[in-house]
């Protein structure tokens, strides 16, 4: 049996293949890292030896990718043809293997990226993203399948524009007179992720259990109506959980497939848990789909007060990192970088639950909404049906607008809402109070 | 490793060019290309300590074994394809397991994960197939059927008849760890041996991929058809990953002999029939597993064998022979009599409901087979389910009749 090996331009190992002596393949084999590192500790000084002794790098550190690069890119590219989701109509073949080589400095790699929208095609009506970051870098290495895909999903932002942070709550004009008749609850939602962690689905246990330490420190420092408690996940007595069930606050291990595959509920519930204030007016998820999503909340239609009390918290949790030595993830072209690139920019997401029993059932209400730059969902969230004509009515953006802007057009377009309703209960038309595409 | 080194060599020089013409923003623009901007801390690399799982409300081999020194000792190590231990030990941490069922915990990315996490699939061997040390004792492989003596069950108490095990190609990675490409090369290397059996083990490969509606029913209403593993057990171990792409079924046109290909393993073998003649299953079963063996080895590929742990498969429990061997049984009576139980453990067999592990028993209809993978031969472990189940039905008829059964003293374990 003879061993070739063949070495790429620059004198680094590339492959090896081993031949029976009647010529026929054996096996097609990556080298035993002892060897690789035999070999290319020759050949290069400049080699960094990183740690691990078969040659993984960082903890994660992806050996597996340069393993797969003993397959031609035809062979690993994913069977994308019954797929519909932004990953799958953007990645071409050519894309993969010009990015399949690469990796983030802490080892996520394309397949890393996309193996949620590989293992989810997607709904034929719903157009899911497809792929998630594994680390603030991921939208740097990755940039040409992300960039696309990003202006596909948020409305054709470039890769050149620039995304405009405003949270400063005087900004907003009105939003504290929204009718408590039709307005029952106003919520403000938005996610935050500290600089130099991975993302969940890429980070290890060490990494998850030091971002629920470093928000702890920064949320038991919060005084005033923003004082609280955190309760994680691993540690709550059934008496605890039954309140935060009541309250509507807990969340529990996903069961999207769509979150799954990305590798977020790795080593459920390790540090995982919820904080909120003693008035359960202003509530912090840590370690669900992103570092932190930092909500605000309360019964009525006072958005203004809600994002009020959404900036100044968010602000002061802001400078108690910085105290720290730490700083969000934040860039002008991406505004706040979060997992999921449908939540980049603000990663809001401002919205009221509202009665709309005759506006719903109007042939006008899905144009109305799109008029307004509105969704709607059920009162469950994403995925669940309006109970009682009851409808969760928010902002459809999320980059591209600052969180004044995006705020400004739910109070503005619930205002407007609540008209066209109350003409509906009186028999009356709403063909003059069609908005403008906003 | 090699690639993104010479890439960033190759970028270097560009640079080193373009900074004597353009000047430092042309090099930094260039540096960035690559790398992360300067002043973005590099992500923090923690102690073992740190890392280590919280396992205190866990009940699989894994967390039973994995100590805070074993977990030092081997989480900076990875095997030759890049497996670590935190990915194989992924699905013991995200299912904390059953109060009374012992789960395994632990999976083997490829053949030498036995070997780079040893010291802790070691004690995991042996807690979970009763005593076997693989450090000290070597498995016995046999295939050789005609050994198999009382073979043919009583037909009005034992309706089918079943054995299965799973084959693993030297080479390639296993489900939990390999890439597309090494999921496609298996499916490619299986069917084309399995295109040359002949005689009564002619057959057809169907592709999860590519089937027809019509072929998909058919294959459901045979039993036959496997769907995407739902139980996080094994999703969270990875083998879903890429679902349906390189998985299918291949079975003989008589529907006694059947292939899974990269479901859970890289192949489950399967051969069964209505009825209860044993011997003549197992004999195909031999005769099909030989077969195959020889297809693949002149294509030059091989089966993941070892001495110490006989057949390498992705699961610690299925080690060894990695072989169930099983029938459909009525046994109405005794499935009520409360030395049921200890009749099954001292002939070494198990008990589980007709739609196979953790289903109900319908109408006193149980599945018997085998409690143990490693440590006897295949002809061990098969002649001891026909000598079992021929102690059953006995017992069953006995009952019948009225007359009393005893209980039979336990089997020795490692012959």
């Amino acid at each position: 049996m003879s061993q070739w090996v063949i070495f790429d331009l620059f004198g680094f190992p590339y492959r090896t293949v081993l031949m029976k002596t009647n010529g026929r393949r054996y096996c097609q084999k990556p080298f035993k890292c002892e060897e690789l590192e035999r070999l290319v500790v020759k050949k290069s000084d400049n080699y960094v030896r990183q740690r691990g002794k078969y040659g993984a790098a960082m903890p994660f550190g992806n050996t597996h990718n340069q393993m797969k690069m003993n397959y031609s890119s035809d062979q690993e590219y994913p069977d994308l043809s019954k797929h519909n989701n932004h990953m799958a109509k953007i990645l071409t073949p050519a894309m993969y293997e010009r990015l399949r080589s690469k990796q983030t400095p802490s080892g996520f790699t394309l397949d890393d990226v996309i193996q949620t929208g590989v293992d989810n095609p997607g709904h034929p009506f719903i157009m899911t993203v497809g792929c998630v970051a594994g680390d603030e870098e991921t939208y740097e290495v990755f940039k040409e399948l992300l960039d696309p895909v990003i202006e596909d999903r948020h409305g054709g932002y470039k890769p050149a524009d620039k995304h405009k942070t405003d949270l400063n709550p005087d900004n907003l004009k009105g939003g504290d007179d929204l009718d408590p008749n039709y307005v029952l609850s106003s919520r403000v939602r938005t996610g935050r992720s500290i600089r130099g962690f991975c993302l969940p689905p890429h980070c290890s246990r060490g990494e998850r259990r030091m971002v629920e330490k470093l928000s702890n420190e920064a949320l038991d420092s919060l005084t005033g109506d923003l004082k609280g408690k955190y309760y994680a996940l691993k540690n709550m007595t059934d008496a605890e959980q039954q309140q935060l069930i009541d309250d509507h606050f807990l969340f529990d291990k996903p069961v999207s497939p769509l979150l799954l595959a990305s590798g977020m509920a790795r080593d459920w519930p390790d540090a995982r848990g919820i904080w909120h204030n003693d008035n359960k007016t202003f509530l912090v998820w840590v370690n669900e789909e992103d570092h932190l999503r930092v909500i605000s909340m309360q019964k009525g239609g006072n958005m203004k007060e809600v994002f009020n009390r959404f900036c100044t918290g968010l602000t002061k949790i802001e400078s108690l990192f910085k105290e720290k030595g730490h700083e969000f993830m934040w860039n002008e072209h991406l505004g706040y970088v979060l997992t999921c690139p449908s939540n980049l920019g603000t990663g809001l997401r401002a919205g009221v639950h509202m009665k709309l029993p005759n506006m719903s059932k109007h042939a006008k209400f899905e144009e109305v909404l799109k008029r307004l730059r509105l969704q709607k969902r059920g009162t469950g969230g994403v995925d669940t049906a309006a109970v009682g004509g009851v409808f969760d009515i928010s902002n459809a953006d999320r980059l591209g607008f600052s969180e004044v802007e995006l705020v400004q057009m739910v109070v503005d377009g619930v205002k407007l809402l609540t008209e066209m309703e109350k003409r509906l209960e009186k028999g009356q038309s709403i063909d003059d109070l069609m908005p403008a595409q906003k | 490793m090699a690639s993104s080194f010479t890439r960033i060599l190759s970028s270097k020089r560009n640079v080193g060019i373009l900074s004597v013409v353009g000047g430092s923003v042309t090099a930094a623009f260039l540096l960035n290309r690559e790398h992360v901007s300067a002043g973005v801390p590099v992500r923090r690399i923690y102690p073992a300590s740190a890392e280590y799982p919280d396992l205190r409300k866990h009940n699989n081999c894994m967390a039973s074994n994995l100590t805070p020194a074993i977990y030092a000792k081997l989480c900076d190590k990875a095997t030759p394809n890049g497996f670590t231990l935190d990915q194989a030990i992924q699905t013991g941490v995200d299912n904390p397991g059953h109060p009374f069922i012992k789960t395994v915990g632990m999976v083997a990315g490829d053949e030498e994960s036995y070997e780079v996490f040893a010291d802790l699939l070691d004690p995991v061997i042996k807690e979970r197939h009763n005593g076997y040390d693989p450090c000290t004792m070597k498995h016995p492989t046999d295939l050789d059927a005609s050994k198999i003596h009382s073979g043919q069950f009583d037909e009005r108490y034992v309706l089918s008849s079943r054995v299965r095990t799973g084959r693993s190609i030297r080479g390639l990675s296993l489900p939990p760890a390999c890439t597309r490409a090494e999921r496609r090369e298996v499916e490619r290397v299986v069917i084309d041996a399995l295109s040359g059996l002949k005689g009564d083990l002619t057959g057809r490969y169907y592709s999860l991929t590519q089937m027809t509606e019509k072929e998909q029913q058919q294959l459901i209403d045979d039993h036959f058809l496997f769907d995407k593993p739902v139980s996080p057990l094994l999703t969270c171990a990875g083998m879903a990953r890429d679902w349906p792409d390189a998985r299918g079924i291949w079975h003989n046109n008589e529907k006694t002999f059947l292939i899974w290909v990269n479901e859970e393993d890289h192949t489950r073998v399967i051969s069964m029939e209505k009825g209860g003649n044993m011997k003549r299953v197992f004999e195909r079963f031999c005769r099909g597993l030989k077969e195959v063996e020889r297809l693949i080895q002149e294509r030059g590929w091989e089966f993941m064998w070892n001495e110490r742990l006989g057949y390498i498969l992705t699961c610690p429990s299925n080690l060894g022979t990695g072989l169930r061997a099983g029938v459909h049984v009525k046994l109405p009576l005794l499935s009520k009599d409360p030395r049921f139980s200890k009749i099954l453990d001292n002939l070494r067999l198990q008990k589980r409901g007709t739609g196979g592990v953790d289903t109900a028993a319908v109408g006193g209809v149980f599945d018997i087979s085998n409690l143990d993978r490693l440590g006897q031969s295949e002809v061990q472990l098969v002649q001891t389910v026909i000598d079992g189940v021929n102690y059953l039905v006995e017992c069953e008829k006995k009952l019948e009749k009225g007359q009393d059964i005893k209980v039979p003293p336990p089997l020795k374990q490692f012959k």
